[in-house]
């Protein structure tokens, strides 16, 4: 079996992609020392590559636009070639916020109040009155984000409307439009989903405690900066509906073999939807990989075992 | 019950460690990396201008012909030859000294390094420039230095800011241990300090008693005829001063060194015997080797060339292209023109639109350990050919006007977030 791990890409989260690419890759060695592992870069030569390498299948483990936003994996079918993770329409509809958010919602899944703006609204309406319109109506705190991206890059938590020309900045420096949601206070719970043979399963909850307010690009890769709790410190009710909504939204977004839901849990048990990712990180920090851990199973076997499948 | 946090040793490390934290500006520079993107972010000289096939003879002569003291370790204090013939290249710049006030070192930034180890203690104060290089900054942090940034103008250092630090810091009870300055052609400003002002900041330090440590990697890169000559040129007891080949000859060698007074000089080769044992001796006899076989005067030459096409491709093509408002250094040698960007602009929040259009800097924050800078920005032109330099200002000069309109509609262009960890590329970034 020749394997081919995809990982780098030109998107601010290439570093993440990188080390994702070499964890996974390595796992995938251990598992299957048989089988022909390869890593590549996704670059001008990537067609190339694919025919040179001709691979049984691809994991493709780029975060950002090109391996997530669904291009990649509709070229790899146009080329007939395998590979792991949701196919091009799955990753459209997961990686872009606002749409994976109102599929959710029309499931009748919580999702914190929300509401969309391109950077040209504001420059064409007038910033202030825009600004004033969101506060009213979502209120402070709220969450500024960009619409597509990960690893909370360009995410602020917004307290009073003097902050919020700041923020949208800052998510404006990652993507041209913006995601204003209303912050709730809570527990962030990272839910994992896994096809194991075919079948998707709830992996165990990881609960997440940054040291500061916000789960952001140091928390996140930064060991130690971060606590973890795994299984999650949440009752059985509260964890069976979070992992009900890791499902559900996994299969409402068509999403395949594997994905990673983000939650928050308020003071009275509400669970809410924030965002899920069809190609989640697989660093030494991720989440991922805690809660395949915690269900006692093997990355790299894991991996394998869709592979083969 | 306690989670995990990943790292067993979370509560273990030292305060001085507290810093030291995933980045997501490095996260970006992984990006810079792509050939794609034109780097005008990386300091990392260009290499490929050296005559190779010399060089490869040189190493196979120091192989063959000194091998196995080459692989052997050598003086804590370095290879006594070289050190003679560092002084043949410090009298360029004014440095006469003897071979034993010199220390090699694995590069300058490891003298860089012990400076600090022997003279400070946490809380003491160093004096840098208004902004500092980036590796200086990293190191008098390491050793909890209290860092104040004093004021430069385009000739540098600001003596009468510079004595005003120093009466500050004394009337608030602080011990001051050292001044660091790069008096030629700027990292990452550009400037450097004419003959006065040299003078002006030696008399300051010698009058409050205070060493100037005086780092002169760039000084022989200069593109007007003459090097300037070092503070060092003026004063053997009160300046520690710090040279290297790394630009002259090459930076994958890690051969740098110190000349300093011999009490300092002492002691800098005990911490460095604690450090490393000893520089390498296959680097330094590399290095002895091309001084004494090569044509090195010549090579430097060539560089200056190359780097002064690059400097002039830049500084055009900022002219013909930044949008009003823009403000840049004039570098008379060395690798970088220092921006300031129209106000209410912030370099660092403007990076991932810039790399995301394919072109890369340093954002001016990273220079400063006060958060100054966010409307700075530092260009390197040692590395990417002319052509690329244009287009890179073309890039960027597109990314400018669409943070403009940012700032327009929003009043501002900062944002909220300050990213923290490592601001500026790892060192093998072009």
């Amino acid at each position: 079996m020749r394997v081919l791990v995809l990982a780098g890409g030109l998107s601010p989260e290439r570093d993440v992609s990188l080390r994702s690419g070499r964890r996974v890759a390595e796992a995938l060695r251990l598992a299957r020392p048989d089988w022909e592992v390869a890593e590549a870069d996704v670059d001008a030569q990537l067609l190339d590559t694919l025919t040179r390498r001709a691979p049984d299948a691809v994991v493709p483990l780029l975060h950002g636009a090109a391996g997530e936003d669904g291009s990649l994996r509709d070229l790899l079918d146009a080329l007939g070639i395998a590979y792991v993770g949701t196919d091009g329409a799955g990753g459209r509809l997961a990686f872009d916020k606002p749409v994976a958010s109102t599929l959710v919602r029309g499931a009748g899944i919580a999702v914190p109040d929300f509401l969309v703006l391109p950077q040209a609204t504001f420059r064409e309406l007038g910033a202030a009155r825009v600004m004033s319109a969101i506060g009213a109506h979502i209120g402070f705190p709220l969450v500024v984000k960009p619409t597509r991206g990960g690893s909370a890059l360009g995410v602020a938590i917004v307290h009073s409307e003097a902050e919020l020309p700041a923020a949208l900045v800052g998510a404006f420096s990652y993507a041209d439009t913006a995601m204003i949601q209303a912050f709730v206070d809570g527990t962030e719970i990272a839910a994992g989903v896994i096809e194991i043979d075919g079948l998707p399963t709830a992996l165990p909850l990881v609960e997440i405690v940054p040291d500061g307010a916000l789960y952001d690009y140091n928390a996140r890769y930064t060991a130690g900066t971060t606590e973890f709790f795994c299984p999650a410190r949440v009752d059985d009710t509260v964890a069976a509906r979070v992992q009900e909504v890791a499902l559900r939204a996994h299969a409402l977004l068509g999403l395949r073999h594997l994905s990673r839901t983000d939650v928050i849990v308020d003071a009275a048990g509400t669970v809410s939807f924030l965002e899920t990712n069809a190609a989640p990180g697989m660093t030494e920090t991720s989440l991922l990989p805690q809660a395949l851990a915690a269900a006692e199973l093997d990355a790299g076997e894991t991996i394998a075992q869709i592979i083969a499948r | 019950m306690a989670g995990s946090r990943l790292d067993p040793w979370v509560e273990h490390y030292a305060v001085r460690a507290r810093g030291m934290t995933a980045s997501e500006i490095r996260a970006l520079f992984s990006v810079a990396s792509r050939p794609e993107v034109v780097s005008l972010a990386g300091g990392m000289p260009y290499v490929s201008a050296l005559d190779m096939d010399s060089l490869a003879d040189t190493v196979a002569a120091v192989i063959r012909e000194s091998g196995a003291q080459a692989l052997q370790y050598g003086s804590g204090q370095g290879d006594v030859t070289l050190r003679e013939q560092i002084l043949e290249v410090t009298g360029e710049v004014g440095v006469r000294a003897h071979p034993d006030d010199i220390i090699v070192t694995t590069g300058s930034q490891m003298a860089l390094d012990l400076v600090p180890r022997v003279f400070c203690d946490p809380g003491d104060v160093v004096l840098v420039e208004s902004p500092s290089y980036v590796g200086a900054l990293g190191v008098f942090r390491a050793y909890q230095c209290d860092v104040r940034h004093v004021a430069m103008d385009d000739n540098g250092l600001e003596p009468v800011a510079l004595q005003q630090a120093i009466d500050d810091a004394r009337a608030a009870g602080k011990r001051i241990k050292l001044i660091y300055t790069i008096p030629s052609f700027h990292n990452p400003a550009g400037i450097s300090q004419d003959q006065k002002r040299r003078e002006q900041i030696l008399a300051i330090a010698q009058n409050n008693g205070i060493l100037l440590l005086e780092d002169d990697p760039y000084g022989l890169l200069g593109f007007e005829g003459v090097a300037p000559q070092a503070i060092r040129a003026l004063d053997d007891q009160g300046v520690v001063y710090l040279g290297s080949f790394s630009k002259t000859i090459a930076s994958g060698l890690r051969v740098g060194w110190a000349v300093a007074p011999h009490g300092v000089r002492e002691k800098l080769v005990l911490a460095a015997e604690a450090a490393t044992l000893c520089p390498s001796n296959y680097a330094q006899l590399t290095v002895s080797q091309y001084l004494a076989t090569q044509p090195w005067r010549q090579q430097v030459k060539v560089f200056q060339e190359i780097y002064r096409e690059r400097r002039d491709a830049l500084l055009e093509s900022l002219q013909a292209m930044m949008p009003e408002g823009t403000r840049w250094t004039i570098p008379a040698g060395g690798f970088y023109s220092w921006v300031t960007l129209p106000a209410g602009l912030d370099a660092t929040s403007m990076l991932p639109r810039a790399v995301a259009a394919l072109v890369a800097y340093v954002p001016g924050t990273g220079f400063y350990v006060d958060g100054q800078g966010r409307q700075n920005l530092r260009l390197s032109y040692c590395y990417p050919e002319p052509d690329r330099i244009r287009e890179g200002v073309r890039r960027l000069a597109g990314v400018i006007e669409t943070e403009l309109e940012l700032a327009r509609t929003f009043g501002t262009a900062e944002s909220l977030h300050q990213p923290t960890g490592e601001s500026t590329p790892a060192p093998d970034l072009a």
